[in-house]
């Protein structure tokens, strides 16, 4: 864009409309507040004013109609009615659309903006809108006719008689100033008139004698020089009276030189302070960066981090040569690595608050589209994260949130027939956990329907028609492609995506999402992500002898098995028994063709993984070397997509290792009542890691 | 000599835009974000021009501008208003309060360098 303050506008704008659905949010049901409506106030008024600097009239008017209902609330001549809070609410959304638009450069249907302006309008009853201050009022300023006869002879000039007030010179004026100004216009001659000066022993400096009698010859209008005087209308005793050819005295000797006295000399020696101080005050001071450049920073850093685990390496296998001094050295080097790491982390860092704001939109719209009243309660919006990650979460979080209004809530008569609140409650929360970002999203509503969703999944073929599943392994099947609930489809949360698209956006930002319902009680979903997309801690581990790293996010725990746990199901099957319950234990190196079919899998570690397919599974990998921070190196523009494998990275000795996709390996080994259709492994393709 | 501006304004954009017009036409700018602020700004820097916005947190712009005509340091510094209306109610207000003069917000460039000027007498 050309015009970066047209950028800070529209940075502004959004948080200033933040602002207002935070303030709308809290004046919900309750008596408004004076400073919430002030605030809200102030945001519409504030837009307003950035959208006139950039001419954005449409925006511009209806912020117009907006603000004047608010003001009518703000100074009690309108009362808050639900039907009033209703047209406030739809029209913070309207503003923001008027704000998108305007940013994007896309027009908005005429007749649904004259809509807007008539709910608002209807908000005022007999009330009238101001017209909107014109742009160019600075140039159009209205101009009084001369409508002297034009037989008379031309005004050539004025008589000026001025005296102060005392208020004009505490309002900060300085009648030096305006003589000069006057002086602008023509040729001027000023005459001090000290004979309202009292006695000595009388005088008070306070109180201004002095007059003055100014004669200006100019060919301006008499409205010129009133506007010289503008300022000042109400401050001083004034006679502005047209001077005649003939009436015109002769110039005297002094002019506007004489006051030159009067105009106070500026100290310089105050003035030097300024000058390297701006903006000292206030709030946090920020500092706007391109994002290009934080990225470079962050892919420095990425290397870096590489680089200090080579030389700790490097010195690792120095055996003997142990000088303990080095090893000191580098474990400071490896710290303040980290430390610029997080640095550089933190710069990439948003509160999540944006992202939730725009969601209680969603709620309003699908329940007003669905008749089915839902509040959205927040938490957790100060939570920080990568920038990116809030990004591409607003649409998988926007489908979350359709389909728990849409699906998840049952109507208001069925609810109070079940003795719940006629409104639902949709709960948004996010929060960290222990290196990673945890997204909930919780409707109070009926739970999922198992029975339901096992019978769709039979019919479309989902699911072996025998197959006995756990509720868990049934939940699951919501998360497959081409699966939806909804007995009509539904076009609201539908959006002809499923519950699929929402796992691949999340599992594409390296995180998992996972369900719990209570019949009856509501249904919960999960999503867990890291922190950062740049790097992640992952355990390194050892696969049929190639080293593969497994992120932290999705091990649940790390289990030495005995043989007793280890049950035998079939010729392939095996499973694991943990405090009681079995899970299956997926060999990894077969999985990815590092080992042959019938090669026995020893089993010296097993790590304990949440998969949507499979719920709880045990991957088998043959050594645990290490848990370390790695930087993520994606794959896709290189080889594509490579099932299995979500991205590689580089180790302290330099050698590549691939970064396993837990879901798909859980998925590749479904068990045999599942069928296999939606199985990643259908290429046939098999990464092999590189040396 | 280069005069000091110091704007009032609650909005990022109205301070941007000030600082690039003030800068522009050669005036050492410093900006504030609300009225406490703003007042406090005022004393630390000692302007040669304050232009202050209305509608603010904390402190709204005729508390200012009461703030500054009744306190100790230059008190009679010119202090021009930021509005959006441009009647006479607004006008008669805000002399009554003490301003010194008002510009009529979307403002253009050169009317409002003409007025910093014409209330601090930086002319030429």
């Amino acid at each position: 864009m050309a015009n970066p303050i047209l950028d800070t506008f529209f940075e502004e704008a959004d948080e200033l409309l933040e602002q207002l659905a935070e303030g709308l949010a809290r004046m919900r049901g309750a008596d408004p507040d004076a400073e919430v409506l002030n605030s809200i106030f102030r945001a519409v008024h504030s837009i307003k004013g950035g959208a006139g600097a950039f001419k954005l009239t449409d925006l511009v008017a209806f912020a117009h109609h907006f603000e004047t209902v608010l003001d009518a609330l703000r100074s009690g001549t309108l009362d808050l009615t639900p039907a009033i809070m209703h047209t406030l609410t739809r029209s913070a959304d309207f503003l923001t659309d008027l704000v998108e638009a305007a940013r994007d450069g896309a027009a908005i249907a005429p007749d649904l903006s004259a809509g807007f302006l008539q709910a608002l309008q209807a908000c005022l009853g007999d009330m009238a809108i101001e017209a909107v201050d014109a742009w160019d009022n600075f140039e159009f300023a209205a101009i009084t006719l001369d409508l002297s006869p034009l037989d008379e002879p031309l005004v050539t000039g004025f008589h000026i008689t001025f005296r102060p007030h005392a208020m004009l010179y505490a309002n900060g004026h300085e009648p030096a100033l305006l003589f000069a100004a006057l002086a602008e216009l023509g040729s001027l001659t000023t005459t001090l008139d000290q004979s309202g000066l009292p006695d000595w022993d009388a005088f008070d400096p306070m109180q201004p004698r002095l007059s003055w009698r100014l004669d200006l010859r100019t060919d301006d209008t008499e409205t010129a020089v009133q506007e010289v005087f503008e300022f000042v209308h109400g401050l001083c005793d004034l006679t502005i009276a047209p001077l005649r050819p003939t009436a015109l005295p002769e110039p005297q000797a002094a002019p506007l030189a004489v006051l030159a006295p009067l105009i106070p000399a500026a100290e310089p020696a105050a003035k030097a302070t300024l000058d390297d101080k701006p903006e000292t005050r206030g709030p946090k001071p920020t500092l706007r960066v391109d994002l290009d450049r934080v990225d470079r920073l962050i892919n420095a850093v990425g290397e870096l981090i590489i680089n200090q685990a080579m030389i700790a390496q490097r010195f690792a296998d120095l055996t003997g040569a142990a000088d303990e001094d080095l090893g000191l050295h580098i474990e400071d080097y490896r710290l303040l690595a980290r430390d610029i790491q997080e640095g550089v982390m933190a710069i990439r860092a948003q509160p999540v608050k944006s992202l939730f704001q725009r969601m209680s939109r969603i709620v309003r719209e699908v329940s007003g589209d669905t008749g089915k009243p839902a509040d959205l309660i927040t938490q957790g919006e100060a939570t920080e994260v990568d920038k990116t990650l809030v990004e591409r979460l607003a649409d998988p979080l926007t489908h979350m949130i359709r389909n728990a209004v849409d699906h998840g809530l049952e109507d208001a008569a069925t609810r109070v027939a079940a003795g719940k609140p006629a409104i639902g409650t949709i709960r948004l929360s996010a929060s960290h956990r222990s290196g990673s970002v945890v997204i909930t999203v919780k409707d109070d509503g009926a739970g999922l329907n198992r029975p339901k969703i096992l019978d769709i999944a039979r019919r479309k073929g989902l699911v072996a028609p025998d197959a006995d599943l756990s509720d868990t392994e049934i939940d699951g099947l919501l998360f497959l492609p081409g699966f939806s609930t909804a007995t009509a489809v539904s076009n609201l949360s539908g959006r002809g995506v499923g519950l699929d698209v929402v796992r691949n956006a999340v599992a594409a930002l390296g995180g998992r999402i996972t369900i719990v319902s209570v019949p009856g009680q509501g249904t919960e979903f999960t999503i867990l992500l890291p922190l950062t997309l740049a790097v992640m801690d992952g355990m390194v581990v050892e696969v049929g002898g190639q080293t593969l790293v497994v992120p932290i996010t999705s091990i649940i725990e790390t289990i030495r098995p005995q043989p007793a746990d280890l049950h035998r199901i079939g010729t392939d099957d095996i499973l694991l028994s943990v405090r009681g319950r079995m899970v299956p234990v997926i060999d990894v190196a077969r999985s990815l063709g590092f080992r042959a079919e019938a090669e026995a899998a020893t089993m010296p570690y097993l790590l304990l993984v949440e998969s949507e397919a499979l719920g709880t599974c045990a991957l088998v990998v043959d050594a645990v070397q290490d848990q370390r921070q790695v930087v993520i190196k994606s794959l896709e523009s290189n080889f594509g997509a490579v099932a299995g494998v979500s991205a590689a990275t580089v180790l302290g000795d330099g050698r590549i290792a691939l970064i396993l996709d837990t879901e798909a390996i859980a998925a590749s080994r479904k068990p045999p009542h599942l069928h296999a259709a939606h199985s990643p492994f259908d290429t046939g393709r098999t990464p092999h890691a590189h040396a | 000599m280069t005069l000091k501006v110091l704007a009032i304004d609650d909005s990022r954009t109205i301070r941007e835009l000030l600082r690039q017009v003030m800068e522009g036409a050669g005036f050492a700018f410093t900006a504030a974000r609300d009225g406490v602020e703003g007042v406090a700004a005022h004393a630390d820097l000692r302007p040669d021009v304050v232009i202050t916005d209305i509608n603010m947190p904390n402190l709204d712009g005729y508390g200012v501008i009461d703030a500054i005509r009744k306190g100790s340091v230059d008190s009679d510094v010119p202090i021009l208003v930021l509005t959006t209306e441009s009647g006479e109610p607004l006008k008669a207000r805000a002399r009554a309060a003490g301003a010194t003069g008002w510009i009529v917000k979307p403002f253009d460039d050169v009317s409002l360098v003409s007025v910093v000027r014409r209330v601090t007498g930086a002319f030429g």
